[in-house]
């Protein structure tokens, strides 16, 4: 069993979690994923992974409440665990790979999308302790799904919050916010990554293409076994079919087929939604969801 | 029990119709009075032609010998020094072109049922609670063996039985490779069979750590260097799914056979109250015509689909083992033979709505041997469907190749090594199975985990 030592709720929807996992822990890097599964009949799921301690053997994951298996993973207590825990999975980010000569010339913009805040961290956190400090945006619908600010702060150069209602920061989606940046305040920025729901990293991207803006999507379809095995997870980029348990999860944005991803997640909709009301039995459901569709 | 000594003991089945609507075991076996009575059909022959069928080279007329005595426990014992896994091979191996081919009553008449026989030894031992025979001492070597299907089990067990501490390292949350995440409970019982046999290779002592993606969470060189293994097997299997590339592939509803089968088997999405999905589909095509076809089609059957199995060339060309065919047919499955796809239709939610195929006839036979099937022009039509499985054939997965030092691979990204000993380009790993030889069987995987024991073994003691 890979055991909870932390749980936090982040807003209404949104948990973070502390699991012990230490083969995990002692080889991951920003960008990779991990498969969780909760008991012998519960399904895979794919999350990305937040955090690492490498000492304490941790790995930190955040997940949003949006289905049967995330409703019954929110349950789940300190000292509680999972059934099985495994990755790292997936290839690790881009600028894992760069120098720190390379790294120094780019000018970087992170833009996150609700929970996709939780991945965009460790990139931030890892440039952060290779003495390089990031621009991050973090988008949300409004103010009470805004997450890790604080810890967000401590990590970037400026973190710019905004929210579609105006409930806080600025007023406005992150392509609003990248608009207000780089048109009116005049920055220059070498790369975009762009996390978020695909949605949002589609609209992101077509922005950035317009503006001449290399951009990186870290894209979450349906996944079995993330390993390579099944193609449940395989998506169009460039005209090619990619697996992006192996090949991602990070593709280029500008050449991600983001229409085709978003009809793939749509698959097992219907057989979820059905599973979600037997479980809340007569509640009014009410999705709360980004609208996603992942987990992450 | 009257016997005929040309024709075999048969063997008790469930009825088709009854069962292509559950997942119940298709064959129950013999029992004590039907095993003894096939026995009593081998000739123990001096110079036995079926061991020399057998990739394993089982005993098998000393096994079945036992079993005529009604001593079931030696004819394990038997069997058990040659094959890890018994209960399993009964089952699935292609026994009609192995050891029962070469079976000297074959000529004649029937064979003797030498795969039912092991089938029935090895359930028994089980229903008996007997293990194998371990080593007594340890030798204090340690061994890594990556990937729990039939060659790391078997490569797993015998380098115990000589005493070697040995670990497999499985990436998957369940023990057994393509024999829990690929063939089904219908042919292959999961608990009852595959973790029985898998309880005895960890009674020998052998440990399996599950969830660890070797070349990922920890890399081979690590393995050796930091963690102290002497000696490392490879036994990662052939699981990546190959799709057509045709128009239409990557809509909702068109599914690698892996993706389908791992759904039903692995993640058991064909019972209620386990958690995964699976768009099980009402009008299915499975494309393809080996063993994993007929899995998928009889699956899709299984969870009330209408199935179609799409294969390009005839009947006589189906890889599959005659056996799936005669069963896939007995349970209504439809076999649209020289037909070859074209193109998926789909809806404008993303969904299959059907697929454009076109007939073929056989032409000239290729290097293979087999005849080579060509389109007949203008015979394009259309099928209407909501589910393609693509059951198409796989390759190794490279994850384990290009994050391992020194390892070669051939163009098809298979693990190249020295057929008599398994050893690879690398010193002190060893690799077969499927990672070696592309997709092929059980018995072959295993007879690769065997020789490689024995290369280990003569390498750590050398
Ligand atoms: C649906 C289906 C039906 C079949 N039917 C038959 C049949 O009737 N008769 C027959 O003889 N053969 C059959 N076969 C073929 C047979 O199952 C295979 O040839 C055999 O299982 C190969 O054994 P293996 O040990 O080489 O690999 P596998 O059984 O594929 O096992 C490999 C294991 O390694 C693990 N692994 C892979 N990469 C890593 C990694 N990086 N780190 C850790 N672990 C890893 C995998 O998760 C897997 O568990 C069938 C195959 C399929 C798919
Ligand atoms: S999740 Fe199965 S291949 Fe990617």
């Amino acid at each position: 069993m890979y055991k909870i030592v932390r749980k936090e709720q982040l807003s209404e929807k949104i948990y973070l979690m502390d699991v012990v996992a230490p083969r995990v822990a002692a080889s991951c890097l920003p960008g990779q994923f991990v498969i969780v599964k909760i008991d012998d009949k519960g399904e895979r799921i794919p999350l990305t992974i937040c955090d690492y301690d490498r000492e304490k053997e941790t790995v930190t994951i955040v997940f949003q409440e949006v289905g049967e298996s995330t409703i019954l993973m929110k349950n789940l207590e300190v000292g509680d665990g999972f059934e099985d825990f495994v990755g790292p999975l997936g290839c690790e980010s881009e600028l894992c790979h760069e120098s720190k000569e390379e790294l120094e010339k780019k000018n970087i913009l992170f833009v996150a999308g609700g929970v996709g805040t939780a991945p965009v961290y460790p990139q931030v956190k890892w440039l952060h302790e290779n003495g390089y400090d990031a621009d991050v945006i973090i988008g949300a619908r409004s103010k009470d799904i805004i997450i890790l600010e604080e810890e967000m702060k401590k990590v970037a150069k400026n973190v710019y919050v905004c929210t579609d209602d105006g409930s806080y920061g600025f007023k406005g989606n992150g392509c609003d916010m990248i608009k207000e940046l780089v048109g009116n305040q005049g920055k220059k920025y070498d790369l975009v990554v762009a996390i978020g729901p695909v949605i949002m990293m589609k609209f992101t991207s077509l922005l950035t293409k317009e503006l001449g803006i290399k951009t990186v999507v870290s894209m979450n379809p349906i996944m079995v076994d993330g390993t390579g095995m099944c193609g449940a997870c395989r998506l169009v980029v460039g005209g090619e079919v990619k697996f992006a348990c192996v090949d991602g999860p990070e593709f280029d944005g500008h050449l991600v087929d983001f229409d085709g991803a978003m009809k793939r997640q749509r698959m097992y909709k219907t057989q979820e939604g059905r599973a979600i009301l037997a479980l809340e039995e007569g509640d009014t459901h009410k999705n709360g969801g980004c609208g996603c569709g992942g987990d992450k | 029990m009257q016997v005929d000594m040309f024709k075999r003991v048969p063997v008790r089945e469930q009825e088709p119709k009854v069962r292509a609507t559950n997942f119940e075991e298709v064959c129950y076996g013999y029992n004590l009075e039907e095993a003894q009575a096939e026995a009593s059909r081998c000739l123990n022959c001096k110079n036995a032609r079926c061991i020399s069928g057998c990739p394993v080279n089982i005993n098998i007329p000393a096994f079945i010998s036992q079993i005529k005595e009604g001593n079931i426990e030696q004819a394990y014992q038997v069997i058990s020094e040659f094959s890890a896994l018994p209960a399993i091979c009964g089952r699935v191996c292609p026994q009609e072109s192995q050891c029962e081919k070469y079976c000297v009553r074959g000529i004649k008449g029937d064979a003797v049922s030498i795969g039912k026989l092991e089938r029935f030894a090895a359930d028994w031992a089980t229903q008996n609670n007997i293990m194998p025979k371990g080593s007594e001492e340890k030798n204090g070597k340690k061994v890594a063996v990556i990937g729990s299907g039939p060659s790391g089990l078997t490569c797993a067990g015998d380098l115990a039985k000589l005493g070697y501490d040995v670990t497999i390292f499985e990436a998957l949350h369940e023990a057994g490779g393509v024999l829990v995440y690929g063939i089904p409970e219908f042919r292959l019982p999961k608990k009852k069979v595959v973790a029985a046999e898998i309880e005895k290779i960890k009674a020998l002592g052998v440990k399996i750590e599950t969830n660890v993606v070797v070349g990922k969470a920890v890399k081979i060189d690590e393995l050796i260097e930091k963690e102290g293994f002497d000696a490392v097997f490879i036994g990662s299997g052939a699981g990546l799914p190959r799709f057509m590339n045709i128009p239409g592939e990557t809509a909702n509803g068109v599914m690698s056979a892996n993706e389908y089968l791992t759904r039903s088997n692995l993640m058991k999405a064909y019972l209620d109250d386990y958690k995964t999905p699976i768009a099980a589909g009402t009008k299915v095509a499975v494309v393809g015509g080996g063993n994993v076809a007929m899995d998928a089609a009889r699956t899709a059957l299984r969870l009330g689909a209408e199935v179609h199995i799409v294969y390009r060339r005839s009947e006589e060309e189906l890889p599959a083992r005659v056996e799936e065919v005669h069963h896939a047919k007995e349970e209504g499955v439809i076999f649209d033979l020289l037909t070859n796809p074209k193109e998926i239709l789909v809806d404008e939610d993303g969904n299959v709505s059907g697929m454009v195929c076109i007939k073929m006839e056989l032409g000239e036979p290729d290097e293979s041997g087999r005849r080579s099937p060509v389109e007949v022009p203008g015979s394009e039509f259309t099928m209407d469907l909501d589910t393609v499985i693509m059951s198409l054939g796989t390759s190794p997965n490279p994850l384990i190749s290009s994050t391992t030092t020194g390892l070669e691979v051939n163009k098809r990204k298979c693990i190249v090594v020295q057929e008599e000993t398994g050893a690879t380009t690398k010193a002190g790993v060893y690799a077969g199975g499927d990672a070696v030889t592309g997709a092929a069987t059980v018995i072959l995987a295993m007879g690769a985990g065997k020789t490689a024991a024995k290369g280990i073994h003569e390498y750590l003691t050398k």
